[in-house]
């Protein structure tokens, strides 16, 4: 699927492994289950690791292990399932993720200028064309009303300066 | 009132013109329905039973004159002549066609109005106090408040997808007229020891089929921490809010199921982490804010004037619009006018193009070209000099407009029902004008008094039955439309649900209950007491007696 990563189109460079796969070297994604049952092969992983979590697992379940992450991929079920905006900000905003913040599942255009300033900074886009519908989605508002994940100044703030 | 800067155009007419793009992408069938369904939603765009709706945000129900030809306007160019009032201060077109709207929205635009979160799961249109800034009880101008969160919830990118819509009320005024304890967030604002100004925050309120009164979860929250506060409560609801049952999805559902005490700890907790942010609001955006809603400059009037004295004295019809429909203002010498858009035998909260530019011109002439909406569906007209009473109530005849029944039993809120929507088990209008027409006789209605009446029908309860002092709610009884009727509902300050007082009754019979239970209401009040006093103090059993002896 293409891969929308900092406004660009790129190869991913991440597997997705599913649970009963074996853990091939280099960048992986695994579930929240796989990294919860702390197996060897997890452990003992040779590259960067990357955790999916479902739309009903907090980031707070892995708040203590984020070190070990390079990416937290967040799920949207369904594009109205709206929890992961609210895990994409405790992740950048209350537990200081650095990595990539990667959406994934039904992720529409109408809905990544929402999600960038959430902090998503990855998109897994099923659009054919995803990088130029990323590009036009985020050029169609310019002005926000309330300060996000992002590093944006709503309104409030630019006028007063 | 409040006026756009260079960034609330520029939202706008960004919004406009992205919808557009949405609309001719679903035109050209790049998006399926089901794709476009929540894109039009965030826009106020709803398929109904014979056709598109649109719902045009009226925020906290105040409009210019100017705003007011232009609803005129849309009616009139893109839709069947008239436009419908709602309960949430808002207008609805019931025919306009698709392609049309995106210019609908241009020319909404131009008047410094919108569709944005109208519809949808996301924060909906801030509701308020239709006598905010006019009346004699309030703390402070609630629309301030209210003009805040409606920026801040615009295109919020947290809260666009909740497990359900979201509605937020607030009253700056101990009497509660904006139901405030019905609502998702409820805000009244009050003062604390110190006597600064804040608010009591309440949440869970709400009406459908599981209604319920709101918890209050903080006596007083600084002006200060509005907005993170709001932020908090959303997280909260945003994360675990349930999202697997649409009838469980409201944040009424989440605070009854964690219990309120667990829920304002949670909330609480979050708040904590983030009052401190850039959500906090600054005190000169607050007083950016509050110069728009300053009063504006009131000529010095005695209080009293002998030619309106005069004129209630010498016609009685004006006398009982002026008791029914005229409230106190807070300056000596002005008056708030209620225009009822209840005529007797009338579709409740509709209101024509002519009608509307009429309310256009008298807003101009008597009351400083502004309007409100009230979430009674009716439109109130907040500085009328008193001395301008008489006319303005003569002209307001001449286009059906003044019928005197302010909080009277035929001021009724009624749900669009069986002959709109496709989720009704009953007619709900005409049931509407049938009572109505029973008690068309003023007099005797301003005998009976104080009386809100309701009517939903089906459970939703868009028509606020549950609040009602009289609710009526339709139901289905084996293919064959009936009615079930609650006593004792309350929307205000004191505000309770409704009990059931027996079974349903068939669509004939439902106005003759009606009339008996006010009939057992004259016949037990004591001196002065209003109906609800009255049911109050009796109980439902002599309704109950009166209504079912005979069966
Ligand atoms: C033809 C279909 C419908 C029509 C015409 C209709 C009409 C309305 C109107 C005019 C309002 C005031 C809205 C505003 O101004 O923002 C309203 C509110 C409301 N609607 Fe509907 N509605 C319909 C369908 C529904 C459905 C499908 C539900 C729920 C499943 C629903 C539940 C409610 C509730 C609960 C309220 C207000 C009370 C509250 O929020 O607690 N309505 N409706
Ligand atoms: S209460 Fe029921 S019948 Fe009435 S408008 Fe709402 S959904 Fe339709």
């Amino acid at each position: 699927m293409p891969l929308i990563k900092d406004g660009e189109l790129i190869d991913d460079p991440w597997l997705r492994v599913a649970d009963d796969q074996d853990l091939p070297d280099g960048p992986v994604i695994v579930s929240l289950e796989r990294w919860q049952a702390a197996g060897d092969d997890v452990a003992a992983h040779n590259g960067p690791l990357g955790v999916v979590l479902a739309s009903d697992q907090s980031p707070d379940l892995i708040g203590d292990d984020l070190g070990r992450f390079d990416l937290v991929a967040l799920d949207f079920p369904a594009f109205t399932d709206g929890r992961a905006y609210s895990y994409a900000r405790l992740l950048r905003e209350r537990l200081g993720f650095k990595g990539e913040v990667r959406a994934v599942g039904n992720v529409l255009r109408d809905q990544v200028a929402f999600m960038v300033r959430c902090g998503f900074d990855a998109f897994d886009m099923a659009d054919v064309n995803a990088a130029e519908a990323f590009r036009q989605a985020l050029a169609e508002v310019s002005v926000t009303y309330q300060p996000a994940g992002d590093a944006r100044r709503p309104a409030m703030a630019l006028r007063q300066s | 009132m409040y006026r756009y800067d260079e960034f609330d155009h520029t939202l706008v007419a960004e919004r406009v013109s992205q919808f557009r793009g949405q609309v001719a992408r679903r035109v050209a069938g790049e998006l399926t329905e089901e794709e476009f369904k929540p894109l039009r939603l965030m826009n106020g765009l709803y398929l109904q039973l014979h056709a598109y709706m649109l719902r045009v945000a009226i925020p906290y129900g105040v409009l210019s004159s100017l705003q007011m030809r232009k609803l005129a306007h849309i009616a009139r160019v893109y839709d069947k002549g008239y436009g419908h009032f709602t309960t949430r201060q808002n207008i609805q077109y019931n025919w306009p066609k698709l392609p049309d709207v995106p210019d609908i929205l241009d020319e909404l635009a131009e008047v410094e109005m919108h569709a944005i979160q109208t519809s949808g799961n996301c924060i909906r249109n801030v509701t308020a106090d239709q006598y905010a800034g006019v009346a004699g009880d309030e703390i402070e101008d609630p629309r301030i408040y209210a003009e805040i969160m409606r920026q801040w919830s615009t295109l919020h990118p947290e809260f666009s997808f909740l497990p359900r819509k979201f509605k937020i009320a607030i009253t700056g005024a101990p009497n509660d007229r904006a139901a405030v304890k019905v609502h998702d967030i409820g805000l009244r604002m009050v003062r604390n020891e110190a006597g600064e100004p804040g608010f009591e925050v309440l949440v869970g309120g709400g009406q459908g089929r599981t209604p319920m009164i709101a918890h209050t979860v903080r006596d007083f929250l600084p002006i200060r921490h509005l907005l993170s506060y709001l932020e908090a409560i959303l997280r909260v609801y945003n994360q675990l809010g349930r999202r697997d049952n649409k009838y469980k999805a409201r944040i009424k559902i989440l605070v009854h199921e964690t219990g309120a005490e667990k829920f304002t700890a949670m909330v609480e907790d979050e708040w904590a982490q983030i009052k401190d942010t850039p959500l906090a609001l600054p005190e000169s955006e607050v007083a950016r804010i509050k110069a728009y809603f300053a009063p504006p400059e009131y000529d010095t009037l005695d209080d009293n004037s002998p030619e309106f004295d005069a004129w209630r004295g010498g016609d009685r019809d004006f006398d009982l619009w002026v008791r029914a429909n005229v409230a106190e203002h807070k300056v000596p010498g002005y008056a708030i006018a209620n225009i009822s858009l209840k005529p007797i035998g009338g579709t409740p909260g509709d209101a024509t193009a002519d009608q509307m530019e009429a309310v256009a011109d008298l807003a101009d002439r008597f009351s400083l070209g502004e309007i409100r909406v009230s979430h009674e569906q009716n439109l109130v007209l907040g500085d009328v000099k008193k001395r301008d009473l008489y006319a303005l109530w003569q002209a307001l005849k001449t286009h059906d407009l003044a019928t005197a029944n302010i909080g009277l039993i035929s001021d009724m809120i009624t749900c669009p029902g069986l002959d709109y929507c496709s989720l009704a088990n009953a007619r709900s209008i005409p049931i509407a004008q049938e009572i109505s027409e029973r008690f068309a006789d003023l007099e005797r209605q301003h005998d009976i008094g104080e009386l809100k009446l309701k009517i939903s029908g089906c459970i939703n309860a868009c028509g606020h039955h549950h609040v009602g002092h009289i609710g009526i709610l339709g139901v289905d009884k084996k293919g064959v439309e009936h009615y079930q009727i609650t006593l004792g509902g309350n929307a205000d300050q004191n505000a309770a649900i409704g009990k059931i007082v027996g079974p349903a009754f068939s669509g004939d019979d439902v106005t003759d209950a009606v009339e008996t239970i006010v009939e057992t209401y004259l016949d037990i009040r004591a001196d002065g007491e209003s109906f609800l006093d009255t049911y109050q103090r009796a109980g439902l059993e002599p309704f109950k007696e009166r209504l079912y002896a005979a069966h």
